[in-house]
């Protein structure tokens, strides 16, 4: 052993949801899952919507129950709901009770936690003010915006100090400036040595926060390690455009560039950048621009979800 | 965790029989109706009346059962019941007849109220005008239990002008006006009951009433063969042995029960002390011979 | 413990904020000014008709909300995801559940209260002064109390593995199931199975049976009501409460939530 423990430990985590006709069917949500969040870092779930990112988060918290696997969260298994005393958990699209008020809300809540009365008020009180509620606090929770809604759930989530803190998209549904609200105070828990972990589909938030990312996608891990790694590791080569007019003769670079007018657009691996740089230049060619070609997220994910079906039907087609 | 839940059940089932026990002997008598009127329940069941009737005859059947079994005389809510249920829906004729006999019947067979099994069946035949059968039982009613033997006989008379009636009617309408109560006549009375009844409560208490008229057909038959041993031999029998030996018995009678009969004081038959059917008999003589003092 | 105060706390809070109760017990109000009125018409027994439909109309409007708020408590919770919020904390879901529990019936108990005075009132308007006798009515109240924890555990179970509608359905069959149980041990027929017979007796033995704490027919009229038919009353609904919670408490840790 020996080895230090993470804060969040996930072995092998799977969930079958049984559905159809009599529910004989099986689907699989989440597929073998094992991952670890290392104590006081950022770690971002990256995938998108159906993915199986909210499935783990769900199953860490213990609302639904695993078909198979474990974890443990500060060393302790998920199963003790005494450890829910050191985590906090915002859930996605948070909805709380619209006849209280914030104020109210946040008291109910950590009631559950057993501070004392004065501090119970002090911790409801400096939450309020963290979040920017302290002069909405009396007004009752249905005539809260979304934005504001959010507030109240990062509230309840933090109020009791927690050592390790969840976050079920957490920027879902803001505007921007509510994004960046949100990004300051998970920067500022991390800043405090907490452990966060959020789910998101955005790529720039993950790589403005995360120190690791996970990408799920199929309900299985596709790939972990730090955001920048991650998407270079499918950088496709290089992409010139530029302008030629008149006769170019037969480069035959032209065969592969797309054309609008005078314009060309051609991709190439890296390694034959410079060689076509010269034979543009030979010809007369005026550079706009070189790039890396960067496949956005949305890409990356669309290919993996292609994947996925393709395995998919291949499956069936062959009669399993 | 199931053992806790069986073990939860098994203490609830106790307890209920405790909390059975304590009701009925407190008895707490909640009515059967919490609504009394039959006008205000027909209009409340809307289009429903005839599944409600069904309903409140089949409670009233129950609720007659139950004190049966319970060996209850008080049937003070079978009118209550049945008014109901023809309420709700006239044309239940199991209902009237039930009604009729039941109501009418003394305790502790029925409920003792001769003129509610009258305005029960009035209301049948109203609604019913053809079934003859209401004529039998209003007849039944006048006869047996009222005593009122010329409504009796006018009751089989009216009947027996009806389109289909067998000529049972005509009979007994005659024979009730000429003898008014007899044996005979009560016995062809509840002989019909008996052997058309489909309702088995009805059946049975026919059959109760056939064994005791049988047994007074019997008595009487056995007192006009003392009578002829008293003729011949100047003195009164002591057993009924007596009576065979004199010959004018072949073995020794048997009540419906399977009793041998006696001769009691005076040398009069009488059902044997071990029958079910002498406390019966009993009761009636004591009723007879009240109302001979009347 | 101090979860289950603290959910139990926020239920009642919740209820009485909420407007639709009101409603009911202004309802329930409006039925005693009836029953004034209706007394006044049927000559010699108001004091009789004022009780009886007094007592009536807390018994039916109590059920009422036992079985509409019983299954909302849970499926309100579940459907809005209030619950996942809370779950997280250090809170077991059977504390849930019983803070649950216990609010609604501090909300019915308020609202019952409420109801018994309008209906005292009433009997105070129409025969002053009110006698030592009029007490039974109290206890007539406390029977119905118990019969309507006893619907709210029942509306609890079934919110926990079904949908709202068919936990209103099923807590409702219950109800009417229970009021026929003792029916069923008398079943009287000559014709009828011996086996299926003792089914039915054991069925009318396990179903609750909610004419136990059933004494219009003697506080109408005035009669009194032993104390050993109260206690066997109270340990009765205590006793199946229990058997239900528990098995709520049961179905709900295991369920998997949308």
């Amino acid at each position: 052993m020996g080895m230090p423990q993470g804060a969040i430990e996930i072995e092998n985590l799977s969930k079958e949801y049984p559905y159809g006709f009599l529910h004989l069917k099986k689907k699989k949500s989440l597929e073998d899952l094992t991952l670890r969040v290392e104590d006081g870092e950022v770690f971002g779930f990256l995938g998108p919507n159906g993915a199986g990112k909210s499935t783990t988060i769900k199953l860490l918290m213990r609302l639904i129950f695993p078909t198979a696997g474990t974890a443990r969260i500060l060393g302790k298994s998920i199963d003790d709901v005494s450890m829910h005393g050191s985590i906090g958990y915002l859930p996605e699209q948070p909805y709380f009770y619209d006849y209280l008020t914030a104020h109210e809300v946040l008291d109910y809540f950590a009631r559950f936690h057993g501070l004392t009365a004065n501090d119970r008020r002090a911790r409801v009180a400096a939450m309020l003010k963290k979040v920017g509620l302290d002069t909405a606090k009396k007004i009752q929770l249905r005539k809260y915006s979304k934005g504001m809604l959010q507030r109240v759930g990062l509230a309840q989530a933090i109020l009791h100090d927690p050592q390790v803190v969840v976050l079920d998209e957490p920027m879902s549904g803001l505007d921007p400036l509510g994004r960046r609200e949100v990004r300051d105070i998970i920067l500022e828990l991390k800043r405090e040595g907490r452990t966060v972990l959020f789910s998101t589909h955005v790529l720039s938030d993950a790589e403005m926060l995360c120190d690791r990312v996970g990408v799920i996608v199929g309900g299985k891990l596709r790939g972990i390690g730090a955001p920048g790694e991650l998407v270079d590791m499918k950088a496709q080569g290089m992409e010139i455009l530029f302008e030629l007019s008149g006769a170019a003769g037969n480069l035959p670079l032209l065969a592969k560039a797309a054309r609008t007018g005078e314009r060309y657009r051609v991709q190439l691996p890296e390694t034959e950048l410079y060689a076509a740089l010269d034979a543009l230049k030979a010809a007369g060619a005026r550079i706009l621009s070189v790039a890396q070609i960067k496949p956005t997220l949305e890409e990356y994910f669309m290919h993996l979800v292609e994947a996925d079906r393709a395995q998919a039907s291949a499956v069936e087609v062959s009669g399993k | 965790m199931a053992a806790v839940l069986l073990a939860g059940f098994v203490c609830v089932w106790k307890l209920q029989e405790r909390v059975d026990a304590e009701r009925t002997t407190l008895q707490l008598g909640n009515d059967e109706l919490s609504l009394r009127s039959p006008a205000v329940m027909k209009k409340l069941s809307l289009e429903y009346a005839p599944l409600l009737g069904a309903i409140y005859w089949t409670r009233a059947v129950q609720y007659f059962g139950g004190k049966h079994q319970a060996h209850d005389q008080n049937l003070d809510q079978l009118w209550p019941l049945l008014d109901i249920a023809t309420t709700l829906d006239p044309n239940l004729l199991v209902a009237y007849r039930f009604g009729a006999m039941f109501l009418s019947d003394a305790p502790p067979r029925g409920a003792g109220q001769p003129d509610h099994a009258v305005e029960l069946l009035q209301r049948g035949m109203k609604a019913n005008p053809v079934y003859w059968r209401f004529y039998q039982d209003l007849g039944n009613v006048y006869y047996f239990d009222k005593k009122d033997y010329l409504k009796a006989s006018q009751a089989f008379e009216a009947g027996s002008k009806l389109p289909n009636t067998p000529p049972f009617m005509k009979i007994m309408a005659a024979k009730i006006a000429g003898e008014g109560e007899s044996l005979e006549t009560s016995f062809a009375l509840w002989l019909d009951i008996y052997r058309t009844s489909t309702n088995q409560d009805m059946r049975k208490n026919a059959e109760d009433h056939l064994r005791l008229v049988k047994m007074e057909m019997d008595l009487r038959a056995i007192n006009q063969i003392a009578d002829v041993y008293e003729q011949k031999t100047k003195q009164r029998a002591k057993r009924i042995s007596d009576l065979a030996q004199a010959g004018l018995l072949a073995g020794q009678p048997q009540d419906p029960d399977g009793f041998p009969y006696v001769l009691g004081e005076q040398g009069k038959a009488e059902p044997n002390p071990k029958s079910p059917l002498r406390e019966e008999w009993l009761k009636e003589k004591k009723q007879r011979s009240n109302e001979l003092l009347k | 413990m101090r979860n289950i105060q603290t959910v139990a706390a926020n239920t009642f809070r919740e209820a009485v904020r909420d407007r639709v109760l009101y409603n009911l017990v202004f309802f329930a109000l409006l039925m005693m000014g009836a029953a004034i009125l209706v007394g006044q018409i049927s000559i010699g027994i108001e004091q009789d008709v004022i009780v009886s439909l007094g007592l009536t109309a807390i018994s039916v409007i109590g059920i009422f909300i036992a079985i509409f708020l019983g299954v909302a408590l849970v499926s309100k919770e579940m459907d809005k995801r209030t619950l996942y919020a809370l779950l997280a904390k250090p809170v077991k879901r059977r504390e849930f559940l019983l803070g649950k529990f216990f609010g609604l019936v501090m909300t019915l108990t308020v609202n019952t209260a409420a109801m018994a005075a309008g209906l005292y009132i009433a009997l105070w308007t129409v025969k002053h002064p009110l006698l030592k006798s009029d007490a039974y009515i109290l206890v007539a109240v406390y029977l119905i109390l118990l019969k309507l924890a006893l619907i709210v555990a029942l509306a609890l179970l079934f919110s926990c593995f079904t949908t709202p509608f068919l936990a209103i359905l099923f807590t409702a069959g219950m109800y009417v199931a229970g009021l026929f149980a003792a029916d069923l041990r008398t079943v009287h027929g000559v014709d009828i199975d011996p086996g299926a017979l003792r089914l039915m007796r054991g069925i009318s033995y396990l179903l609750p049976n909610f004419q136990n704490f059933d004494v219009m027919g003697a506080v109408v009229h005035g009669r009194g009501v032993p104390s050993v038919i109260v206690w066997q009353a109270t340990l009765y609904a205590i006793l199946y409460i229990t058997i239900v919670l528990t098995g709520a408490a049961v179905v709900f840790s295991r369920r998997n939530l949308k």
